[in-house]
């Protein structure tokens, strides 16, 4: 079965005050069609760049993609035309944002953002839906992310909410339009540990509910283990190592990887006085 | 409620503010050297001549009866006599500040208008050509003195082009009496006398034009350097990542979370385009306010020069009041925290 996603070989390298980075060297994974994967690695280790090379988001200049292909679906979304790639965005594959505080529009209602995305979603599938249609489309996606009082976080301001609410929101804007792809860019990472691991909770009952792939960004193993069937590890520009969760946390072959495992804090064994 | 509730702290606020500023322009006004009776009535008045008018005009009491004569006035809306016109400050300024209020509301709207779209294009193509030639209009604006941008457009306009006129409100003989508003504007539209409304927006247009370069490139450069800041932020790249167009995202997400600076600028430069219109007022023959202050100070005018100031300020605090109102309405995050407090 051919996968969803497949970056095959990609390369990317940064240009700025004229001298040149190579922040990708032909990186390669695969999400299959309702998979849940996950991309390991430290910062600037280049999963950004994978991340905002696939969803298109990479400013160019100063960056340059000068290889590899990245197959969604089985186009090229690299020679694509702007126009169809831009219709793609949130729509077949789109993206839970990483910072709750700061991935919200401070002077819009979320009711007012998420219906703007809708609309202009809608716009670009053909879809009728009028006013009324989208505000209940909204709601119906915030109910699905367990807001308790979905009409009144419709109509709340960001500042109005709390930050694990906020990523909620965050959620409900890459649920809107049924997307087939969910990048998540290290949700939580901005919150406290529990209402991370709920956001986390979430994020994967609802992927399994709705058959939706998922590719996890993070540098934390203890989000791949929660998330994840299937892991990639990157380190400087490359994938270093992968394989399934279970198997790589039992037997990591690569030096590297086993930093990162020991880096993940413990509940258990010894507490410091 | 939490509205009114802001209002009214806004207004107790203004108040103190004018209560500030009548003890500075009154201690200012005493302390600067020259004698107002002595000014007034010329060097070859007698000394017993100069000491009846300081008796009329209260000179000879103590300063702070003089302040409390003034305060008194100023709560009976009572400005006093101008020396210079010898008429009551109340009436040189009910027949000044309008043309004043005319073109100081007409520049800051021209200012506005062409100031921020410049300042979006600006920061929309920014390092491109649109964004050069903004910044380098928006450098040449402020450096260029007003009069000069003033005579230019008087002697390109007026002269050569002779499509505008350069003097005055209103052509000399136009029967037309502004005795509701005192903009010419308003009261023609309001009496039905279009041709008055069109003659007085052509005599408006040079001297708003000019008063309002430097502010226009001010705008622009607040609008550009506010929107490129917003553009840095993370849900703007998350409204790219959903697919919001390029227009939308410009306007409804970038400008107005944007437009708080420039809005809050504007409100303050009203005061320097209050003070800054006299050497327009000057140079078109304008009747107004700006003016009038200016000679007031130069002949030591005090009842002119303190009346001049306190009109001024008000309109100050008030149209700050304003600003502030639509600050919390472009930016909810404001009202909110305003609210907390």
């Amino acid at each position: 079965m051919s996968a969803l996603l497949s970056v095959q070989g990609l390369s990317v390298s940064f240009t700025t005050y004229g001298r040149t980075a190579e922040v990708l060297k032909g990186v390669s994974l695969e999400v299959p069609q309702g998979a849940q994967v996950a991309l390991v690695g430290e910062s600037g280790s280049g999963k950004s760049v994978t991340m905002k090379a696939i969803m298109g988001l990479l400013q160019q200049p100063p960056a340059r993609i000068h290889g590899g292909k990245i197959m969604f679906d089985g186009r090229d979304l690299l020679t694509l035309p702007e126009r169809e790639r831009v219709a793609l965005r949130g729509t077949a594959m789109s993206m839970v944002f990483q910072d709750p505080m700061s991935s919200l529009n401070p002077v819009w209602t979320i009711e007012d953002q998420l219906t703007t995305i809708l609309k202009y979603a809608d716009r670009r599938l053909g879809r009728d839906r009028d006013r009324r249609g989208r505000r209940a489309r909204v709601i119906e996606v915030l109910a699905q992310v367990r807001m308790r009082d979905p009409e009144r976080v419709a109509g709340s301001y960001p500042i109005m909410l709390s930050g694990g609410m906020r990523q909620r929101v965050l959620i409900a804007m890459a649920l809107l339009s049924e997307p087939r792809l969910l990048i998540a860019d290290e949700p939580g990472t901005a919150l406290d540990v529990t209402t991370q691991a709920q956001i986390l909770k979430l994020l994967r009952d609802l992927v399994e509910a709705q058959g939706l792939a998922l590719l996890m960004i993070t540098h934390n193993l203890g989000v791949v283990r929660e998330t994840s069937n299937y892991v990639y590890v990157m380190n400087k520009g490359e994938i270093v190592e992968e394989g399934p969760t279970a198997g790589l946390f039992e037997a990591p072959r690569q030096q590297y990887t086993r930093d990162l495992i020991a880096a993940v804090p413990r509940l258990t064994g010894r507490v410091a006085p | 409620m939490e509205f009114l509730g802001f209002l009214a702290r806004r207004l107790a606020w203004s108040v103190l503010v004018l209560v500030g500023l009548s003890v500075v322009i009154f201690v200012i006004a005493r302390v600067v050297p020259g004698d107002p009776a002595r000014m007034a009535l010329g060097p070859r008045a007698s000394l017993e001549q100069v000491t009846e008018l300081q008796e009329k005009l209260g000179l000879n009491l103590p300063l702070y009866q003089q302040y409390g004569r003034f305060v008194g006035g100023l709560a009976r809306g009572e400005l006093g006599q101008s020396l210079l016109t010898e008429r009551s400050v109340n009436l040189d300024i009910r027949t000044t500040f309008p043309a004043t209020l005319e073109l100081v509301i007409t520049t800051v709207i021209i200012a506005f208008l062409f100031g921020v779209p410049l300042g979006v294009a600006a920061a929309r193509w920014k390092d491109r050509w649109p964004d050069n030639l903004v910044r380098a209009f928006a450098i040449v604006a402020a450096v260029m003195p007003t009069f000069f941008i003033a005579l230019l457009l008087q002697v390109l306009a007026g002269y050569v082009l002779q499509i505008l006129p350069t003097t005055g409100r209103l052509p000399t003989g136009t029967d037309f009496q502004a005795d509701i508003t005192g903009l010419l504007i308003v009261d023609g539209l309001l009496k039905g006398q279009f041709h008055v409304v069109f003659e007085a927006m052509r005599h408006l247009l040079l001297p708003a034009l000019a008063l309002s370069l430097a502010t226009m490139g001010q705008m622009a450069r607040i609008t550009r350097a506010s929107m490129i800041d917003v553009s840095r932020q993370d849900y703007i790249e998350a409204a790219r990542a959903f697919g919001v167009p390029d227009r939308v995202r410009l306007f409804k997400y970038q400008l107005r979370p944007a437009f708080v600076p420039p809005l809050t600028i504007m409100g303050l430069e009203f005061a320097s385009l209050i003070g800054g219109a006299f050497v327009v007022e000057l140079i078109f023959s304008w009747p107004g306010m700006a003016a009038y202050g200016i000679r007031a100070i130069t002949q030591k005018d005090l009842n002119a020069i303190m009346g001049v100031v306190m009109v001024s300020g008000l309109f100050f605090v008030l149209v700050n009041l304003l600003i502030d109102v639509l600050v919390g309405w472009v930016d909810p995050r404001i009202r909110i925290r305003g609210r907390r407090a």
